[in-house]
C-alpha cells in the first residue's frame, strides 16, 4: 500500500545527513563533555559552538543568544516563567493569545496560579490576532507579550514584526512561539522585534529531544532549572551533544533548502486545498488563505466526525490529524478551531494536512483520489447529512 | 491508530452491518448531539414483540460507528424484554472491548437502544 505521511507538524523524521552528523556523538565522541579540560572535551565544546552558530544563522541572532533546551515545551516555559520571575517587580500582567500551543497556554495559567494577570487575546475568523486587540491589552502592569508566529493546527502567519514594534515602544518583552515557522519560512529574530524565540529541532528533520530558546541580549530572565553553568547559567544539565549537533546540521539544510521547498510545497499545498474544494461538497478551508504557511492545510467535512476520517486515512496508508475531541482524549475539539468561533461541530470534523520534503505531487492526486470516497461513505451513515 | 481498535472494531467500523433507516419504523431512539461531537439514531422494527429489524445512522468516531453496528447485530431477533438486557458492557465486551476513553460511545449504543424501546411502547400505549 502507498503511504502518504501528511503530519509534518506534528514531526518530522530525521534527515539522514543529520544523523550521520548525530552518529559519532553517540559512538567514538561520546566521552566528550564540553565542560572538561582534556581533547575529548574540547572537540565536544567545538562541535557545539559550530552547531549553535547554525541554529543562530537560521534565526539571525548571534550564537551567544541561543540556549539549547530539551525541546519547544521547555523553551516556552523558560521564556514565560522565567520573564515572570524576573520581571514581576515590574508588573504580573502578561498578555498572549487563545490559540497559543499548550506549552504556551498551559504555563500562562499556571503562571496565574501564581498570581499573574493574563490577558489571552482573541482571533479573527481566519486565525489572526489582531495588532489593535494587543495595544489595547496592554497595561502598566504588563512585562511580557507572547505571541506564536505561525499557529501549529491552521497554519496562520500572525503579525510578530507589528506586535514587536508595539511592545519595544512600550519597553514590554516579547516572545514569539517560532516551532512552527523556523525553517519553513524566513525567520530573523532582528526584523520581527522579538527577544524571545522558541524554536524545535524535530520539526525541521531533526532529532527529538532538542530545542532552543533566543534571548536577545539584555533581557531579564530567571533560569527555571538550578544545577551547573552550561549554557551562560540559563539552562543548566550536561549538553546533549548528539541532538545539538543534529539541530545545528538540520538548521543548515533547512536554511539553505528554505526558498525552494518553500515555493515547491505552496504549490503543492494549493493543489491539496484546491483539489478538495474541487471534489467535495460542504467543505469549508480553516484558516486564512493568504497569511499561511506553505506545509499546512486544515479543513473541515460537513456532517462527518474527524476521528472517522483519521481512521479511513490510515486504512489508505494516509496519516493525518484531527481537531476533534475525540482524537484529543478531551470532550471539547480544538481550542484554536473554537476560538476561531467555528461550531463545535464543524470542529469536530477538522482534518489537519502538513505537508513535509518527502511529499510529491503523486501523493497529493493519492490523497484527491481517495478522499472523496471516504467522505461519502462516511456523510451515507451520517444522520447529519441528508442529501 | 487502528491499533488502538480490536480488530473486531475495526471490522465493524469499515464494514458496518445495518446502515441506514427503516421507514414508519417501531421505534427510534436518538442520542447524543453534535456538540460532543457524537449522534447515534437508531430504528428498531417490532413483530410480535420481537425486534425483526434494526438500523442506525451515527456521526461520531471508529468506536462509536461500531458500537451502533454491534448493537443492531446484538438486538436483531431478541424479544423486547431480552434486548432490554442489553447492556453497554455486553456492546463493549461483544467488540473484544474498547479503549477507556471510549467507553462513553458503548453508553451512547445501549442508550439508544433503550430509548427507541421506549419509544416503541410509547406509541403502543396510545394505540391501545
Amino acid at each position: 500500500m502507498r503511504r502518504v505521511y501528511l503530519d509534518h507538524s506534528a514531526t518530522t523524521p530525521v534527515r539522514p545527513e543529520v544523523l550521520e552528523a548525530m552518529l559519532p556523538f553517540l559512538k567514538e565522541d561520546a566521552l566528550g563533555n564540553p565542560s572538561t579540560i582534556y581533547s575529548y572535551g574540547r572537540e565536544a565544546k567545538k562541535a557545539l559552538d559550530e552547531a549553535r552558530e547554525k541554529v543562530a544563522y537560521l534565526i539571525g541572532a548571534r550564537p551567544e543568544e541561543v540556549f539549547f533546551t530539551s525541546g519547544g515545551t521547555e523553551a516556552d516555559n523558560l521564556a514565560l516563567i522565567g520573564t515572570a520571575a524576573a520581571n514581576e517587580k515590574k508588573g504580573r500582567h502578561i498578555i498572549t493569545s487563545s490559540i497559543e500551543h499548550h506549552a504556551v497556554l498551559h504555563t500562562a495559567q499556571y503562571l496565574m496560579r501564581q498570581g499573574f494577570k493574563v490577558t489571552f487575546l482573541p482571533v479573527t475568523p481566519e486565525g489572526l490576532v489582531r495588532v489593535e486587540d494587543v495595544e489595547e491589552a496592554i497595561t502598566d502592569e504588563t512585562i511580557l507579550i507572547s505571541v506564536m508566529h505561525v499557529n501549529n493546527e491552521v497554519g496562520t502567519i500572525q503579525p510578530i514584526k507589528e506586535i514587536g514594534h508595539l511592545a519595544r515602544e512600550r519597553g514590554i518583552i516579547f516572545h514569539t512561539d517560532a516551532v512552527q515557522s523556523v525553517g519553513k519560512i524566513p525567520v530573523d529574530v532582528d526584523e520581527l522585534n522579538v527577544d524571545l524565540l522558541s524554536a524545535s529541532a524535530h520539526k525541521i528533520y531533526g532529532p527529538k529531544g532538542v530545542g532552543c530558546l533566543y534571548i536577545r541580549k539584555g533581557t531579564r530572565i530567571t533560569p527555571i532549572l538550578h544545577g551547573g553553568g552550561q549554557e551562560r547559567k540559563r539552562r543548566p544539565g550536561t549538553e546533549n551533544m548528539p541532538g545539538i549537533v543534529g539541530f545545528g546540521r538540520a538548521a543548515e539544510l533547512a536554511g539553505k533548502e528554505l526558498p525552494h521547498e518553500m515555493k515547491r510545497l505552496q504549490a503543492l499545498r494549493d493543489k491539496l486545498i484546491d483539489g478538495i474544494l474541487e471534489r467535495i461538497e460542504d467543505v469549508q478551508v480553516n484558516g486564512d488563505r493568504e497569511n499561511r504557511v506553505a506545509t499546512n492545510a486544515n479543513f473541515s467535512f460537513r456532517y462527518v466526525e474527524g476521528e472517522s476520517l483519521l481512521l479511513s486515512l490510515d486504512m489508505k496508508g494516509i496519516c493525518a490529524s484531527s481537531g476533534s475531541a475525540c482524537t484529543s482524549g478531551s470532550l471539547d475539539p480544538s481550542h484554536v478551531l473554537l476560538a476561531m468561533g467555528i461550531p463545535h461541530e464543524v470542529a469536530h470534523g477538522s482534518v489537519r494536512m502538513t505537508l513535509g520534503r518527502d511529499n510529491t505531487e503523486a501523493d497529493i492526486d493519492y490523497v484527491l483520489e481517495v478522499m472523496p470516497e471516504i467522505v461519502t461513505r462516511l456523510r451515507a451513515m451520517s444522520p447529519l447529512y441528508n442529501k | 491508530m487502528s491499533r488502538v481498535y480490536s480488530e473486531k472494531v475495526m471490522d465493524h467500523f469499515t464494514n458496518p452491518r445495518n446502515v441506514g433507516e427503516i421507514e414508519n419504523p417501531s421505534g427510534v431512539g436518538e442520542v447524543g448531539n453534535p456538540v460532543c461531537g457524537d449522534i447515534m439514531r437508531l430504528y428498531i422494527q417490532v413483530e410480535d414483540g420481537v425486534i425483526k429489524d434494526c438500523k442506525f445512522k451515527t456521526f461520531g468516531c471508529g468506536a462509536a460507528i461500531a458500537t451502533s453496528s454491534m448493537v443492531t447485530e446484538l438486538v436483531r431477533g431478541k424479544t423486547i424484554e431480552e434486548a432490554l438486557q442489553i447492556t453497554n458492557k455486553a456492546v463493549a465486551e461483544a467488540l473484544d472491548g474498547l479503549p477507556a476513553q471510549k467507553m462513553h460511545c458503548s453508553n451512547l449504543a445501549a442508550d439508544a437502544l433503550h430509548k427507541a424501546i421506549e419509544d416503541y411502547r410509547n406509541k403502543n400505549k396510545k394505540v391501545s
